[in-house]
């Protein structure tokens, strides 16, 4: 294996990982407006993410710094190509970690409803377009011989690109549902199950209609086990959240998110960012990758970073694994 | 195109904006994290009330701040590949790997464990907790040392080759770029910079509230019942507050002097604009004011101070200061077009350097005369000394008190000088990039070769509209909030939690009685 091959794993795994986690983030954010049905209820939603929401997201920095590192010609054609989106995603994520933050900070009701609000959309969107935007990456867009994006902002509203982001949404917000039941006790608990398998239900559809387009046009022998694996563990995730078992059920929700993120990277492989415009113009792990000795140095700090890392998150996540209810809430806010 | 408009000029302004805007947050987040570790720990050693109240009151404003700083830092990763395509695969191989590194090493420990610290109150050992926010403090140093690196190779790049098939920037030696001593010394500039900005902040803050019970105290009033139990917690809160700035500042000094020593070295065009040197001297003059002429290439007033550039620059009072019209030609010789093209902004370089260099010292300063006349002990007659939980009378020397006014005005700047660190950070940095054109790598990239060029000029427009817009209101907030936060003081009424949390039963108590009565319990504290 070269190491820009290597390197074109970890990224994936860094975006799934990103997925994975700020999926339920950003399901539990939708949920606050749908499932939550009064404001302290909301503030049971939000407090499940609470102390973890912030470490999640740094996947994100890191997704986007190592694809800086590792592929700067794919980091430099996708951010500066997908501009507009990129900046609604920026946006979004601004005021919503600013809205956790800020929402307990005073008594008004006014201040509180804005930044609920926020919360709410601030989720709802990202979770949309990051689908909407790999959904794009692994269709191609238009790039020139010099690499540069020489599309528009229409080129990436394709009916796929959408359909893509309508299926992050959903699987993200049915994520969120499984952890929300995972996580909570009490009346919100059974009502996230219920949520989770009407959530899960639409997931299912769409996570058949859009990973069957994904492998007939762009699919290849290695996505396809990618593809099934994503379905079964979608329909397995029903079945185990109607059952009661919880955590089992948020497993294999994100076995979900992971595979059908793997069903994407696996196909794209080994392009980075094909060119519709040309074949020969585009962006593969080994055009766009940066030099050996690079990639190497990269290779050790992520070598000895990575389980340290994941080490202390899932430490984090045993230290706060106490399910929370109503009465856990202070009046104080 | 109107040049006003123009992708690169509308992708310049938005840089500047966001990163001054990026980096007022930044300081007092590595000074208030380290700040706040030090009064947890002196809290979880001695068990006094006053440092649980000073951990909470200062770790409530650290985190109302360090949320802006957090998420405006999400925007300098991404802008580099979206305005800035062609730069970022210019640099990609050198620049990406100290960026990678700060998230794989910094942001991680950062992120995690502040939510480890924010919500595990009652859930963490308390000793483990305190460890928590140290850990917190030390990846914000860490962070910053990998940016910074970053930025130096820009500064002055090393460790590299240009790639002669791609004709790009290749890393040839990583440790080079981590350990050159432009990153080295900006480092240490930058840290206790930033201790500075956080040392001032504490200082006004509890300037404020002592100076307000102290006040009434002078009107022959009684404070009230809770500004007077706050005073124990603001009085240590001014004294870690006063020698964090003083040491700091003095540091930021030293630092500052050498770091001008490297730039006189490896970018001599940076300094002779700040100092709008114009003709190369020797010895050279330390200008203190004056205004100048681009476009003649002189200054029509000046107040200098003869041979003290030459010292700043060489250690000595005599050695020639190449001045900027040579540099100029220099450097129009080496890399083609007119010397004018290479000539930063004098006026923003040389008031750049000057407002830092004012700003930056008028706090250490205070900070000096603060430390020294709020002494409880040292050369004072026993009748003078503040007794435990009582405001200190500004003292100038053994038995000579500051008149009314001159304490009135004391207090005062105790509380003005908390912003001075922040508008000397942003005019440091605005001195630094600005005097750096019209490089983004020096020698090797220029700005205007950096942005993206399939990037339209209402997308750019957009963002810095929107950034703009988003910035202005979230500033709005986040100083309303500081303020409310700031002048409420700390909660006394807060109890520390009655016994130690173990890390095996999160719900508090360790027997089963104990645990079930637990169960339901409120969160310490819930968003």
């Amino acid at each position: 294996m070269h190491l820009h091959d290597f390197w074109f794993l970890l990224i994936a795994v860094l975006w799934t990982g990103y997925f994975f986690l700020e999926g339920f983030d950003f399901g539990i954010g939708v949920l606050t407006r749908t499932l939550a049905r009064d404001r302290t209820e909301r503030r049971v939603l939000i407090n499940t993410i609470g102390p973890v929401w912030d470490g999640n997201e740094v996947w994100l920095i890191t997704a986007a710094g190592a694809t800086f590192a590792a592929f700067p010609d794919w980091y430099a054609t996708l951010f500066s190509g997908f501009y507009l989106p990129l900046l609604a995603v920026l946006v979004c994520l601004i005021v919503r970690g600013v809205a956790f933050e800020y929402r307990h900070k005073r008594p008004e009701e006014r201040w509180q409803r804005n930044w609920e609000n926020a919360i709410f959309w601030c989720s709802l969107l990202p979770a949309f377009l990051w689908g909407a935007v790999f959904a794009n990456v692994l269709r191609g867009v238009p790039v020139g011989p010099d690499k540069n994006y020489t599309g528009d902002v229409l080129d990436l509203m394709s009916p796929y690109a959408l359909l893509g982001g309508l299926f992050t949404l959903v699987l993200f917000t049915f994520h969120g549902a499984v952890f929300a039941a995972l996580k909570t006790t009490g009346d919100i608990r059974h009502r996230a199950r219920a949520h989770a398998a009407r959530h899960g239900l639409a997931a299912a559809v769409l996570a058949v209609a859009f990973l069957a387009w994904t492998q007939a046009a762009y699919g290849n022998g290695r996505s396809l086990p990618a593809t099934v694996v994503a379905v079964l563990a979608l329909l397995a995730a029903l079945a185990l959240n109607r059952s009661g078992r919880e955590g089992w059920a948020f497993a294999l929700s994100g076995v979900t998110v992971a595979a059908a993120f793997a069903t994407v990277f696996l196909a794209l492989f080994p392009d980075v960012l094909p060119s519709s415009s040309d074949p020969a113009w585009s962006l593969t792990v080994t055009n766009a990758a940066s030099s050996p000795y690079t990639l190497g140095i990269m290779t050790w700090v992520a070598g000895f970073a990575t389980p340290l890392i994941i080490g202390y998150q899932a430490w984090t996540y045993w230290v706060f694994r106490k399910r929370i209810g109503t009465q856990h809430i202070p009046a104080a806010h | 195109m109107n040049l006003a408009l123009a992708p690169e000029t509308l992708a310049r302004w938005q840089f500047g904006i966001t990163t001054v805007y990026h980096f007022l947050f930044v300081p007092l987040t590595i000074s208030l994290a380290a700040i706040t570790a030090g009064l947890q720990t002196a809290w979880v050693r001695t068990d006094k009330e006053k440092y649980f109240h000073a951990t909470k009151f200062w770790g409530k404003l650290f985190l109302i701040n360090i949320a802006m700083g957090v998420v405006t830092g999400l925007v300098q990763e991404f802008q580099f590949g979206m305005n800035w395509s062609d730069y970022s695969r210019f640099v990609g191989d050198v620049f990406g790997a100290p960026l990678a590194m700060e998230a794989l090493l910094a942001f991680f420990f950062e992120s995690t464990f502040i939510g480890l610290w924010i919500f595990g109150w009652d859930k963490l050992p308390k000793k483990i907790h305190c460890a928590c926010i140290w850990i917190v403090a030390v990846g914000t140093v860490l962070s910053s040392y990998f940016i910074l690196a970053a930025n130096s190779w820009m500064q002055h790049p090393v460790g590299y080759t240009v790639d002669k098939a791609t004709g790009k920037a290749q890393l040839t030696d990583i440790w080079a770029v981590l350990t050159q001593n432009t990153t080295m010394v900006v480092v240490l500039h930058t840290l206790t910079a930033a201790f500075l900005t956080g040392g001032a902040f504490v200082v006004g803050i509890a300037s404020f509230h002592l100076w307000r019970a102290k006040r009434k105290q002078l009107k022959g009033e009684e404070p009230g019942e809770k500004q007077r139990k706050q005073i124990p917690a603001m009085l240590t809160s001014l004294r870690v507050g006063l020698v964090v700035a003083v040491i700091a500042g003095l540091g930021t000094a030293v630092s500052g002097d050498e770091l001008g020593k490297v730039m006189f070295e490896q970018q001599p065009m940076k300094m002779a604009a700040a100092e709008a040197l114009w003709e190369t001297q020797s010895p050279a003059p330390f200008s203190v004011f004056a205004v100048g002429d681009v476009g003649k290439g002189h200054n029509s007033v000046e107040i200098e101070i003869p041979g003290l550039l030459s010292f700043l620059a060489h250690n000595n009072f005599s050695d020639a200061v190449p001045g900027i019209n040579d540099i100029a030609a220099r450097e129009a010789a080496a890399y083609g077009g007119e010397p004018e093209d290479y000539i930063p902004s004098i006026f923003m370089t040389f008031w750049g350097f000057r407002l830092m260099i004012g700003f930056g010292m008028t706090s250490f300063v205070a900070a000096l005369i603060g430390l020294w006349t709020t002494r409880r002990k040292l050369w004072l007659a026993p009748e003078y000394r503040a007794a435990e939980g009582e405001i200190p009378r500004l003292m100038l020397t053994r038995t000579r008190e500051m008149g009314p006014f001159l304490t009135m005005w004391s207090w005062r700047i105790g509380i003005l000088t908390m912003g001075f660190p922040l508008i000397a950070n942003s005019f440091g940095w605005i001195f630094t990039e600005m005097g750096r054109q019209p490089w983004a790598v020096y020698g090797l990239m220029k700005t205007g070769d950096a942005v993206s060029p399939g990037v339209s000029q209402g997308e750019v427009l957009t963002s810095m509209a929107v950034f703009t817009a988003l910035y202005a209101v979230l500033a709005v907030v986040e100083v309303k909030l500081l303020v409310k936060y700031a002048k409420a003081g700390p909660d006394t009424d807060e109890k520390p939690p009655a016994k130690d949390p173990r890390l095996r039963f999160p719900s508090g108590g360790a027997g089963a009685g104990g645990a079930a009565e637990d169960a339901d319990k409120p969160m310490t504290f819930a968003y």
